[in-house]
């Protein structure tokens, strides 16, 4: 319940300061956050409740970027649909290569680089094969309207990154409250002891993979429509598996907030940094590093987590002086 | 006579050259209270494994309530009524009390809810009430193992195996625990336990079987096995039995 609240208080925010401002740095920050929210929020499915660490969740994002492209270019599919057919086709990756990683036992940092080789391969399939338009990659023709989910403003980007944050917070809030949420949970945390329980840790990996694929290739079918280009790199390349991941950890993982909090203080910094040093090439990723470095080491749970961390800390040196 | 709830036969496995269970046959009939009991190494935790299905046998065959389960996946066994407890505890240590016994609820109900209350009424059976808001991590050895018994008796089961839930507790701890035990096996439930405690298994157990060196080398009532040479030989030593005798008739 209070998850809920919290979603709509979220909901209600955002749509308040987009609707009351015209300034367009803002309404891209706005934009982009959200879009970070998304890719943060995805990761966090499989990694911060099933803790299953994917290094490699830009297969999830490049293939939902291609189907939602080739979709309307080629196959001259409605936009909408594109997008259904792209969270599919982007879930239906999550089954395959859960059910290879998961059916060996891969975890921790097997999984990780399992992930990572996967979105390789798939990049450079991208770039050898006609279809997806090689290395020269896909334009998705300017034609602004709501059917082809091409909007004149900012705003109705906006309102559609919204709409897929807020399912992923509802599907993060259902797992917080559900059968199958606590079972991932307790796979996480100890696969034996819930094996005991007669939970399958490999159905209830191979369930969460699939949804945070599905939410990870609605992220890559927005950025496509917001950018109208892909190509390889973009697609399969590893910036969006690591922004996602950054964004998740940073915030904190397996929780409701952690991965808004992280991916907009880490998008505030970006832009920031950029700011003050953008005249100073490299400064800026330099200060962008270093927080990052301040954020793992003495947050260990994330910003969502501080204040857990704070008591342990405080726990720990209270344990020592007595 | 009724085929037994467990039925353990000829089961073996090896480890590289070690033969960690050796021909060991079994049957625990439903609703008593036994106990596996042996030196340390003796392969009692492994032949737990063997019957749970964490472990495949190289040879042999595990029956329960009527079926093949040998070499089944233990998540299958747990949802036809057999639930383990680890020796070492195995928490889902970042939940809390309730959540964690809840994982097991949910095993027979869906609805989450509901699960929680049936956490909440299995913790007072353990005795676990007043820690159910805290994390798992922070409960003592004691809590933790009742955690383990609460966890275990949240899926249902119908037999249940207790990996020593009794080591490591101070003699208070233990004198509290075992009404605990007892109650479970009152309630219905099959209880199979290993155990070193031996005030516990003279206290609770009907049969009790010994395992030493991966063979069955002893079996009967508490009284029967802890009076049998070969028993006392595998604990104390070649000979301890005879030199005993010897100190007894000496004395008397």
């Amino acid at each position: 319940m209070r998850d809920l609240l919290g979603i709509a208080v979220f909901v209600a925010a955002i749509a308040a300061v987009t609707w009351s401002t015209d300034s367009g740095v803002l309404l891209t920050a706005i934009m982009m956050a959200l879009y970070a929210t998304l890719l943060a929020q995805a990761w966090n499915l499989l990694g911060g409740y099933g803790g299953q660490f994917s290094f490699g969740h830009a297969l999830f994002f490049g293939t939902g970027a291609y189907v939602q492209v080739i979709a309307q270019v080629t196959h001259d599919v409605n936009a909408w649909l594109a997008l259904v057919a792209a969270v599919a086709a982007a879930a239906l990756i999550g089954v395959a290569v859960g059910a290879i990683s998961f059916r060996y036992g891969l975890k921790g940092s097997y999984f990780a680089l399992v992930t990572l080789a996967f979105a390789e391969v798939f990049r450079i399939v991208a770039l050898s094969v006609g279809f997806t338009g090689g290395g020269v990659g896909l334009m998705l023709p300017l034609h602004e309207s709501f059917a082809n989910m091409q909007f004149g403003s900012r705003k109705g980007y906006i309102v559609l990154a919204l709409g897929l944050v807020t399912l992923a917070l509802l599907v993060t809030a259902w797992l917080r409250h559900s059968r199958f949420g606590a079972r991932l949970q307790a796979v996480r945390d100890n696969e034996d002891a819930a094996r005991a329980v007669g939970i399958d840790p490999f159905a209830i990996k191979l369930g969460a993979i699939t949804l945070s694929g599905a939410f990870m290739g609605a992220a890559g079918a927005f950025y496509a429509q917001v950018f109208q280009y892909i190509d390889p790199a973009i697609a399969f390349g590893p910036a969006s598996s690591v922004e996602a991941l950054v964004a998740a950890i940073v915030g904190g993982m397996g929780t409701l907030w952690g991965p808004v909090l992280g991916a907009a203080i880490l998008h505030l910094l970006a832009e920031f940094t950029r700011n003050m040093f953008g005249t100073l090439p490299g400064v800026n990723m330099v200060i962008y590093g270093a927080v990052l470095v301040a954020i793992v080491m003495f947050l260990p749970r994330g910003i969502a987590g501080a204040g857990a961390s704070a008591v342990s800390v405080w726990r720990a040196s209270g344990g020592r002086s007595g | 006579m009724a085929e037994a709830l467990l039925g353990v036969r000829s089961v073996s496995v090896s480890f590289g050259g070690l033969r960690a269970v050796d021909d060991v046959s079994l049957d625990v009939n439903a609703g008593t209270l036994t106990a596996l009991i042996g030196p340390n190494g003796a392969g009692k935790t492994t032949l737990f494994a063997l019957m749970t299905g964490f472990l495949r046998p190289d040879s042999g065959s595990v029956r329960f309530a009527g079926r093949d389960i040998t070499g089944q996946a233990p998540h299958l066994n747990a949802r036809l009524g057999l639930a383990r407890t680890f020796q070492i505890v195995q928490p889902f240590a970042a939940q809390s009390v309730r959540e964690n016994i809840a994982v097991g609820a949910h095993l027979h109900l869906a609805e989450r809810r509901a699960a929680l209350a049936e956490a909440d009424a299995v913790a007072h059976r353990v005795g676990l009430s007043a820690q159910l808001a805290r994390l798992a991590a922070d409960l003592t050895v004691a809590g933790r193992k009742r955690l383990e018994l609460a966890r275990a008796l949240a899926t249902r089961p119908r037999l249940l195996l207790l990996d020593e839930v009794l080591a490591g507790l101070n003699p208070q701890e233990v004198a509290e625990m075992i009404p605990v035990v007892r109650s479970i096996a009152d309630g219905g439930i099959t209880v199979l336990m290993i155990e070193h405690v031996m005030q516990a298994v003279m206290n609770l157990a009907q049969h009790v079987w010994v395992l030493a060196q991966g063979r069955l080398i002893a079996a009967g009532t508490p009284a029967e096995v802890t009076s049998d040479s070969a028993v006392i030989e595998a604990y104390l030593g070649y000979g301890a039995a005879a030199r005993l005798r010897k100190a007894a008739e000496a004395n008397s």
